[in-house]
């Protein structure tokens, strides 16, 4: 964040140059997109797996692979494929025994220069009640989480809607295909103190009371009444009473 | 309700702080922000003590710490002072007939403020602080400051008082390069030397004879001891003389200067001992310990203790030397000759005092398991002094003795009397006058309380039996008709006593009337107010302490305890579950092996339970306690080993069947900070477990540093807040949600982080992450309700900060009957806002009530020794910027960037707590009470009442006007009734 924005791009082209002429055998020459460079450097892909099991023991199979697109904003896409009879089956199985449906992602460094640094070891895993996944039709919404780094941390699952009501699903063409909605999250900055901002509109509000002709009066003008009310007050309690008191103090 | 109070003229107590510099500083804006604040918090409110409440609800205990050094005043013959320098940093004046303290300081914590010595000269305390980079001096009748030295660095080595033609007007503080002298009366400087060959001997030790001298005794470990005598006037080295000594490692543990300028040093592999005259050998004198018929238990390291009365004469030519945990001897160098004197087998500990001329050593002998004896000898002969042996029983749970320091003076007929005091192992110090009576003891364990639970008093005698007789099963009418009577009955018996002790109280004066608070008495009150405190210290010493008075009811020392363990204490029962016991359960993890044990109590009376707890043979990762009961309703305790297999406590059948049913809804996780890797499993049918989501966290760039969790025992009132608008902004309730506190690797200021996430701990969603940049910890977070507040300190504007992140569900529920993780798809709404706190803080907690209807403060415990309450609507992320109708409707409070200190806000008016280090809130029978525990050097316990006392009677209430107006409205009707009926008589006769 610190550097000035040409010099990064340089940095990243020049790495870039390193790498293209390095991997180049791995591309197969596909290009995609407009911006063929780019897109082929920042982007990687990642299996994306899924386990359902009737006894619970996780058995992670391929569901299908996340392309994830490094940068500045990272974005991520899926490309799935449909479940097989057998596995639709399995899955309403598993839902009967209120079993559990598991993804799970590698570990990545989203913002490594080189292939090899962007994967870790271990997995980040999350899970859903197999019946939600089946009353949901296939529905869920996947969240990939990265922490400052750009390093993937966590992944969360969930189905909408997301409560087992026991309800049947007939149709087995709802259990075909995923309907997946999946976003990246990176973490949002918490705000600090907002001085600047208060401290304006302190400014703006002692500007007002001073244009205020009503602030601006004098003492006497503003508190007359009070004083009136005052003196006349005294003047009577002054009156209505002999001055015996002030006779003794003279003595 | 409370007390009535007689004086009805109250004054508000204001105790304001000396602004300081930094105060001054921001004061500028401050005064800005504090105009625009002062009318919004003229109707916010008002808390503070009246004068005359002053000690009513509250107590403060000061402890200093285990002793490390301890001297008494022997200064002044009737002086009732005796001065100790304590493991706790605490310089301290203790009077010796109470116990209580006269004065005390309390230095910085760590090594800092670690005091390395202690030389008491007449009414000076001199003190070496930090390493030996302070030199003070005190006054001890007063406790003030005499002078402050800064001396120059390095690393201390020994001090010592240098007397002269029987004065002492100087002290040497021997550093690992140079020795230094200074005078006793301002601190300056006298002189100041660079040790010869610094870099190959290392010097340990001082001694002066008080003939103008100072020796400095250097060794170069298994070769020889270097002697370096300087001259007392300007500091030029007179002698400098080595001599071999190949079988010595350090001089401090082995070695003591002892008659004229005698070394005696004691080495366990040769079993000899050595002397040597500084003044004219050069050669050590070996005396194998079989020539005067002694030897050394194995693996016993012998001590030697010489005895230098005065500073400026030379020490005793008798000294002691212990040559086994149990087994000290008295021994004599005479002119070369070594003389043992007497042997003390089996001795505890001996230790020497003096008294005008005589000197006399006192030696503690065990007598059986609960009673050991104490008894003077004379030093000079080793003879025992008649009258001076007393017998000390021995609370089995209290610890051998450690330590003893014995205060000896003269009686008018010129024999020689003393006082002792008594330091145990479990940091208990006692007083002893001479007949073996206890004149007082304090318990210093509880300068250092780690975790503590309030658990409710038991019901008295009678209400138990009410009770009782609905808790049993029917059998026959007869027998249940007999057992009402007879309970009836006993009712009434304690009714009568209760009228009869009414009566007899009410005829002695008011002052004589005591209400003595001990363990049979023990019962609730009316609104659950007074608790009993069930305190751990780190020292393995459990407290039951009276939550009213303060005084200590129970005492447990736990022998077995590691000394680095960590505890967690759990109530598995409270006392609601009539007839059986309340019961607690304490877990005990070695920090290393993380092996653990589990100590089952009762926390009314302290007793060990006779339930057996489960063997644990593995290490623990993680306890769980449930909300399921067994048959006797105790709360299930689950424990996790590090083969992720669960042990259940207690694990009767009926628990063990209950855990089956419900295995698949008992979920818990687990965090490895060192891998950063948090982890949520499933229990199984079989009380195995099964990983089912993982989150990493790497540790190169972030590390764990807190999780914290939600207090099972909170309730929360209301769903949502009105808006202005009058519809509903619904909270994200979720007691499952961790807060999980991470700090950057990385500490440069520009770099540096905090981060925060909010985690689901049964799915392992992560529903909120925030990083806060430019900061650093400590963090400390209170997460409570639906929000978190956290403080941190912000390295751009280097200040502190506060934050608070909130989270809503929205305008409507999800699911408005039941929360389940498993089935919130929706992610709440965060809100976050940022204050700046004008203070670093110690410790926070947030208050707690019965039925959550109160309004929340978050307790503040300040470095300054303040505990602060601060309304929780001022860390409210929902205050507006700009002041809209709405907004006011809704009584938000405009926001303001910096959360000010009014001084109305502490709670502890000038009862200031040292090193706050936890603060534990509970709630009480009343909904408007919560009870407030601050610990750490001191021990506060207070009452709180964050929405004021809406559910009580003012004191001030007058019962008289309202009962005279109910009876005259009452007699009014009735005449004016009659009235009416003559009148409608006298209508119908018309």
């Amino acid at each position: 964040m610190a550097l000035p924005l040409s010099s990064k791009i340089t940095i990243i082209f020049s790495i870039f140059t390193i790498l293209s002429t390095r991997f180049v055998s791995c591309n197969n020459g596909r290009r995609l997109n407009n911006d063929p460079l780019e897109a082929e450097f920042n982007s990687f892909s990642v299996p994306l797996e899924h386990s359902f099991e009737v006894d619970d023991v996780a058995n992670f199979e391929v569901r299908g692979a996340l392309v994830l697109k490094a940068g500045r904003e990272p974005s991520v896409s899926l490309a799935q494929q449909q479940l097989s009879e057998y596995d639709r089956a399995k899955l309403k199985e598993v839902a009967a025994v209120d079993g559990l449906y598991r993804i799970r992602v590698p570990r990545v460094l989203l913002q490594a220069d080189r292939q090899t640094e962007r994967l870790m070891d271990g997995h980040l895993t999350a899970f859903v009640r197999a019946c939600a996944m089946v009353e949901s039709h296939l529905s869920d919404v996947i969240t990939l989480h990265t922490d400052v780094a750009g390093h993937l941390i966590g992944v969360s699952i969930v189905t909408i809607p997301g409560a087992c009501r026991g309800s049947e699903v007939e149709d087995e063409v709802d259990l075909e295909a995923f309907n997946t909605t999946l976003s990246i999250m990176a973490p949002v900055n918490a705000p600090g103190p907002e001085t600047a901002l208060f401290l304006e509109r302190m400014e703006l509000e002692t500007e007002k009371k001073g244009k205020n002709p009503q602030e601006q009066k004098s003492f006497f003008a503003k508190y007359w009444y009070l004083i009136l009310g005052g003196a006349i007050f005294l003047m009577v309690s002054n009156s209505a009473q002999p001055p015996a008191g002030g006779e003794r103090e003279q003595s | 309700m409370l007390t009535t109070i007689t004086n009805p003229q109250r004054r508000r107590i204001n105790f304001r702080l000396p602004l300081c510099a930094e105060e001054v500083k921001v004061s500028a804006m401050a005064k800005l922000i504090f105009l625009w604040l002062k009318c919004l918090v003229s109707c916010c409110i008002v808390e503070a003590v009246f004068e005359d409440q002053v000690g009513k609800f509250d107590w403060r205990q000061q402890y200093v710490g285990k002793i490390r050094f301890s001297h008494f005043d022997s200064h002044v013959q009737s002086s009732k002072k005796v001065l100790m320098a304590t493991e706790k940093n605490v310089f301290a004046a203790l009077n010796t007939r109470t116990g209580e303290l006269f004065w005390r300081h309390v230095d910085k914590t760590g090594p800092e403020g670690n005091i390395d010595a202690f030389l008491l000269h007449g009414q000076d305390a001199l003190l070496v602080v930090g390493n030996g980079r302070l030199l003070r001096s005190w006054d001890i009748s007063v406790g003030g400051l005499n002078w402050e030295v800064v001396l120059d660095s390095g690393s201390f080595q020994s001090a010592c008082l240098i007397g002269q033609q029987d004065t002492v007007k100087h002290v040497a503080v021997l550093k690992k390069t140079v020795i230094s002298v200074h005078y006793l009366s301002n601190g300056h400087q006298k002189w100041i030397e660079n040790l010869p060959e610094s870099e190959n001997i290392d010097y340990q030790a001082l001694y002066s004879g008080g003939n103008g001298e100072v020796y400095v005794l250097g060794i170069v470990p298994h070769s020889h001891i270097a002697i370096v005598v300087y001259s007392m006037e300007d500091g030029e080295i007179i002698k400098q003389t080595s001599v071999e000594a190949p079988w010595l490692s350090n001089i401090q543990t082995s070695c003591a200067v002892v008659g004229q300028g005698m070394i005696t040093c004691v080495d366990s592999l040769t079993m000899s001992l050595y002397t040597l005259d500084m003044h004219t050998q050069s050669k050590m004198t070996q005396i194998p310990l079989q020539s005067l018929g002694l030897e050394v238990t194995p693996h016993f390291h012998p001590v030697l203790v010489s005895h230098q009365p005065n500073a400026a004469h030379q020490p005793l030519s008798e000294f002691l030397l212990q040559l086994g945990p149990e087994h000290h001897l008295l021994l004599q160098l005479n002119s070369g000759q070594m003389v043992v004197l007497r042997d003390f087998k089996p001795a505890l500990l001996a230790s020497f005092a003096t008294a005008g001329e005589k000197t006399v050593t006192a030696v503690m002998s065990p007598k059986n398991k609960t009673a050991c004896s104490l008894s003077l000898f004379n030093a000079e002969t080793g003879r025992r002094l008649l009258d001076t042996t007393q017998f000390l029983s021995i609370d089995p749970n209290v610890g051998k003795p450690e330590s003893i320091y014995v205060q000896a003076f003269l009686k008018k007929d010129d024999s020689v009397s003393y006082r002792v005091l008594v330091q145990t192992e479990d940091h208990t110090l006692t007083f002893i006058h001479l007949p073996g009576r206890v004149m007082w003891t304090r318990e210093e364990a509880l300068s250092e309380v780690v975790t503590m639970e309030m658990v409710e008093l038991p019901l008295t005698g009678t209400q138990a039996e009410l009770e009782g007789e609905f808790g049993k099963k029917a059998d026959g009418l007869l027998s249940m008709v007999l057992k009402r009577l007879s309970s009836q009955l006993i009712l009434l018996q304690a009714w009568v006593s209760h009228l009869w002790k009414l009566f007899y109280d009410a005829r002695k004066p008011r002052s004589q009337v005591k209400n003595e608070i001990s363990i049979e008495n023990l019962s609730r009150d009316e609104f659950n107010l007074q608790k009993m405190m069930v305190m751990v210290t780190a020292s393995g010493k459990l407290f039951g302490i009276d939550s009213k008075t303060g005084s200590i009811l129970w005492k447990q020392y736990l022998n077995n305890v590691p000394s680095n363990a960590a505890f967690k204490l759990m109530v598995q029962r409270t006392t609601a579950h009539f007839p059986h016991p309340p019961q607690c359960t304490l877990l005990i993890k070695d920090k290393d092996t993380g092996l653990a044990t589990l100590h089952v109590f009762n926390p009314i009376f302290g007793k060990k339970s006779h339930i057996t707890p489960p063997a644990l043979t593995q290490p623990i990762l993680q306890s769980l306690m449930l909300p399921l009961m067994d048959q006797d309703y105790a709360k299930v305790l689950l424990l996790i080993d590090d083969q992720y297999k669960v042990t259940a406590f207690p694990s009767s059948k009926n628990v063990l069947q209950q855990l089956q049913e419900t295995a698949s809804f008992i979920f818990f996780y687990l965090m490895d900070s060192s891998q950063g890797r948090l982890s949520g499993y499933r229990l199984r049918m079989d009380l195995s477990t099964e990983q089912i989501w993982e989150v990493i966290i790497p540790t190169e760039i972030q590390k764990v540093v807190t999780v914290k969790g939600k207090r099972s025992n909170e309730h929360v009132h209301s769903q949502g807040r009105v808006m202005g608008d009058r519809s509903v902004l619904y909270k994200y309730l979720n007691p499952n949600l961790l807060a999980v506190v991470t700090e950057s690797t990385d500490v440069h200021q520009e770099r540096s982080f905090i981060g925060i996430l909010l985690i689901d701990g049964v799915t392992g969603r992560i529903i909120h992450e925030a990083v806060q940049r430019k900061a650093k910890g400590p963090v400390h977070v209170v997460h409570s309700e639906n929000w978190v507040v956290y403080e941190y300190w912000s390295t751009k504007s280097r200040r502190n900060e506060f934050s608070v992140i909130e989270l809503y569900e929205g305008m409507e529920l999800y699911n408005s009957t039941v929360f389940s993780s498993l089935d919130r798809p929706h992610a709440p709404h965060v809100l976050q806002q940022s204050y700046i706190f004008p203070s670093a803080i110690s410790a926070m907690e947030a208050t707690l009530t019965e039925k959550g209807i109160t309004s929340r403060h978050l307790l503040i415990g300040l470095p300054s020794g303040g505990i602060l309450s601060l309304p929780k609507m001022f860390l409210d992320p929902r205050r507006p910027e700009i002041v809209s109708e709405q907004s006011r409707e809704e009584n938000l409070i405009p926001y303001a960037p910096e959360l000010l200190i009014r001084t109305e806000w502490f709670i502890n008016y000038n009862q200031s707590v040292s090193r706050v280090r936890g603060i534990h809130t509970a709630p009480s029978g009343l909904e408007s009470t919560c009870l407030v525990v601050a610990y750490g050097l001191d021990i506060y316990q207070t009452r709180v009442y964050p929405s004021k006392q809406f559910d009580v009677l003012k004191d001030d209430y007058d019962y008289m006007l309202i009962s005279s107006v109910l009876f005259a409205l009452f007699f009014a009707t009735m005449i004016s009734k009659r009235l009416a009926e003559v009148k409608l008589l006298n209508r119908a006769w018309r």
